[in-house]
């Protein structure tokens, strides 16, 4: 009996019966937020109950408690602080009581300090603890053109766990086939951080690690032999840029018109903010993260052996202006907002359960070298005309 | 202008589906009645209005002439005339136009007693289009989602409202859509090619210097059955035309009416369900 025919449109429906009630399909209304001039097409449409369901979820906690900026230092009273000695005895003690609420509220203190003498450093989390704030210290004075005056705190990615939700490592899986037939360039399989497109699966190891560059445009109408980019570093810039929009829920066109992607004149400002978070989010990787390696078991690490690095996507976590944009930063004004002692120890000689105390180095690191110096936007074409709007 | 002369034999009197006599007659070739007169009035509007904006626009290249439909903060209402009011008003006589267009084809039909397979056709079209600019904007809430009318900035706005959902090649709509568009080119050269080849044999076999007789259907259908075992025949292939063309508008109006109203994220977010089949997953 000839059954191809139903075989193949029973199968058919059922696949299409799981593409509908398998996904997360919408219903109107939706919001819709206009980006561009009337009629250009530059709108973010929104469905209201998952904006809803995201603004839920992306509140900002209380501060344990108004801190007393008055009395002695916490550096004079405890051994061993060695970037957070400035605050007070009571500043320090509240900025304590909120980055365990932040990190770990389940193991509590413990989860850094020896329970024994919370001043030595042989919990590696402490120590990772510490680069930590100086990265965040950081970021709220050197990255002021990604971050504002909002700036951030640990909370911004962690939300109470100790490994933020959204981190990334190098994406192995499926492990390729041997030889010649393996290669891929990293497509047609699921980019988990290019918003789950067939895209290069690890696009951000190129441009959030690497200093790959991300401009493929021609600038001519048609191809003059000059720019070397072809289709496969286009798709690579495009799986940056898809997973760039998932990370902040937005779509191209939040920071550009499609007609012209690479023309400033024609992009909405946030092109510039972005332009920025993409260097932040690069020097992050490579000044404050890769170094930490030493220090992180292979339980802490991705499947290929490398540490968790930073993203948009953990900041962010699905919204435009992460915690859209209400500031945690003035309750802990003292012990985030500026960078006090920036060297940095040497991770390799650190062992974990031994090592007592380590000690940065002595002269001041840089703790970046990509921050971004006055006017140097301005390289950029019109960026810095833009942002002064 | 001239008549053939069987012309005249299909001019006949009736099948008005409004205004009875009134308008039943013929202008040289061109039926008129009720909704000529009515699809004369709103082409003639709305072009005079298209000119209009053009005139209190910044240009007269004819590639950048865009009439704007409102701003989002419109919402349904209606604009002042500069400010996409003049959008709303021509979106009005395109569609008083078209319906009158195809209803007009409706007429003729009724008139000559055949199908009404063109204007069911056209309405596909029509359909694809008030899908666009008036389904589309009342699900999402506001007109100012409608398309823009300019040769290029209605370009430029297909681009972008892509780029919207960050990469429409993953719309499943858009992929049945663009696989109908292509199939019915396809079978349309097809076709074609089939017809010219019978109607131009070349030179005949046995006496080079006479051309060859013309050659009939049943020759089309052996040339189909030799090739891949199946002519869907002569009448067929013009039904299956149909079905593919009507299919491929109807699946360009479902891929974009289901982008915004039914899905606000990327496209590739909506493969979940194919990731999450149990098979692999």
């Amino acid at each position: 009996m000839n059954l191809w025919l139903p075989m193949a449109a029973g199968a058919g429906a059922l696949l299409a019966v799981a593409s509908f009630v398998g996904t997360d399909w919408d219903l109107p209304p939706v919001d819709t937020e206009q980006v561009g001039y009337r009629g250009t097409g530059m709108y973010k449409t929104r469905d209201r109950e998952k904006e809803a369901a995201l603004k839920a979820a992306n509140v900002v906690p209380e501060a344990p408690w108004e801190a007393d900026p008055e009395g002695d230092r916490a550096g004079d009273i405890y051994e061993n602080v060695q970037v957070l000695g400035h605050l007070s005895d009571d500043q320090f003690n509240q900025f304590m009581a909120a980055i365990t609420e932040w990190i770990a509220p389940e193991e509590g203190c413990v989860y850094c300090h020896n329970a024994e003498n919370f001043a030595t450093d042989d919990v590696y989390q402490k120590v990772v603890s510490r680069r930590m704030i100086q990265m965040t210290q950081a970021i709220n004075e050197d990255w002021t053109p990604h971050v504002q005056q909002v700036g951030v705190t640990c909370y911004t990615c962690h939300r109470g766990q100790a490994i933020p939700a959204n981190v990334w490592s190098r994406d192995t899986s499926p492990t390729p086939a041997p030889g010649m037939a393996g290669y891929r360039a990293g497509q047609n399989v699921v980019a988990k951080y290019g918003g789950n497109s067939a895209l290069p699966q690890n696009a951000l190891e190129d441009y959030l690690l690497e200093d790959k560059a991300i401009r493929v445009h021609s600038n001519t109408a048609l191809p003059t032999g000059t720019n070397p980019a072809g289709t496969k570093e286009t798709e690579n810039t495009w799986s940056l840029m898809m997973h760039m929009s998932e990370s902040l829920g937005a779509n191209c066109t939040t920071c550009h018109n499609s007609r012209a992607f690479n023309d400033w004149d024609q992009s909405p400002p946030q092109r510039v903010s972005a332009w920025h978070g993409i260097r932040m989010s690069r020097a992050l990787n490579n000044d404050y993260l890769v170094g930490l390696a030493p220090l992180f078991p292979d339980s802490r690490k991705g499947p290929a052996g490398d540490v968790y690095k930073v993203s948009c996507a953990t900041c962010h976590n699905g919204v435009q202006k992460p915690l859209y944009g209400v500031s945690m930063l003035e309750d802990y004004v003292d012990a985030l907002s500026r960078k006090t002692q920036t060297g940095v120890p040497d991770y390799s000689t650190y062992v974990p359960g031994e090592t007592l105390t380590l000690e940065p180095a002595p002269d001041a690191g840089t703790t970046s070298s990509l921050v971004p110096a006055q006017g140097q936007a301005a390289g950029e074409r019109n960026v810095a005309a833009v942002a002064g709007q | 202008m001239a008549l053939l002369s069987f012309e005249r034999k299909y001019r006949v009197r009736g099948g008005t589906l409004i205004g009875g006599d009134l308008f039943d007659f013929w202008v040289g070739p061109f039926y008129v009645g009720f909704f000529g007169v009515v699809g004369l009035f709103f082409i003639i509007t709305g072009t005079a209005l298209v000119v209009y904006g053009a005139a209190i626009g910044p240009t007269w290249n004819i590639w950048r002439i865009s009439i704007a439909p409102p701003d989002l903060s419109y919402g349904l209402a209606l604009a002042p005339l500069k400010e996409g009011g003049l959008w709303q008003i021509i979106t009005v006589c395109a569609i008083g136009s078209f319906v009158s267009w195809a209803l007009r084809e409706v007429e003729i039909c009724r008139k000559l007693g055949i199908g009404y397979h063109v204007p069911f056709a056209f309405a596909f079209a029509i359909f694809a289009y008030v899908t666009l600019v008036v389904i589309r904007p009342l699900l999402l809430g506001a007109w100012g989602h409608g398309f823009p009318y300019g040769i290029f900035s209605h370009l430029d706005w297909v681009s972008n409202v892509g780029y919207q959902y960050l990469h429409f090649h993953y719309n499943p709509a858009h992929m049945i859509a663009v696989t109908f568009f292509f199939t019915t080119t396809l079978a349309l050269s097809l076709h074609g090619g089939l017809i010219l080849s019978a109607a131009n044999p070349g030179r005949d076999r046995t006496d080079p210097s006479k051309q060859a007789e013309m050659k009939t259907p049943e020759y089309e259908d052996t040339f189909f059955r030799d090739t891949i075992g199946y002519s869907i025949g002569t009448l067929g292939i013009h039904r299956l035309g149909l079905v593919l063309a009507l299919n491929a508008g109807f699946w360009s109006a479902v891929c974009i009416v289901i982008s915004g109203p039914f899905w606000n994220q990327g496209w590739p977010q909506w493969w979940s369900w194919w990731l999450n089949l149990p098979f692999w997953s």
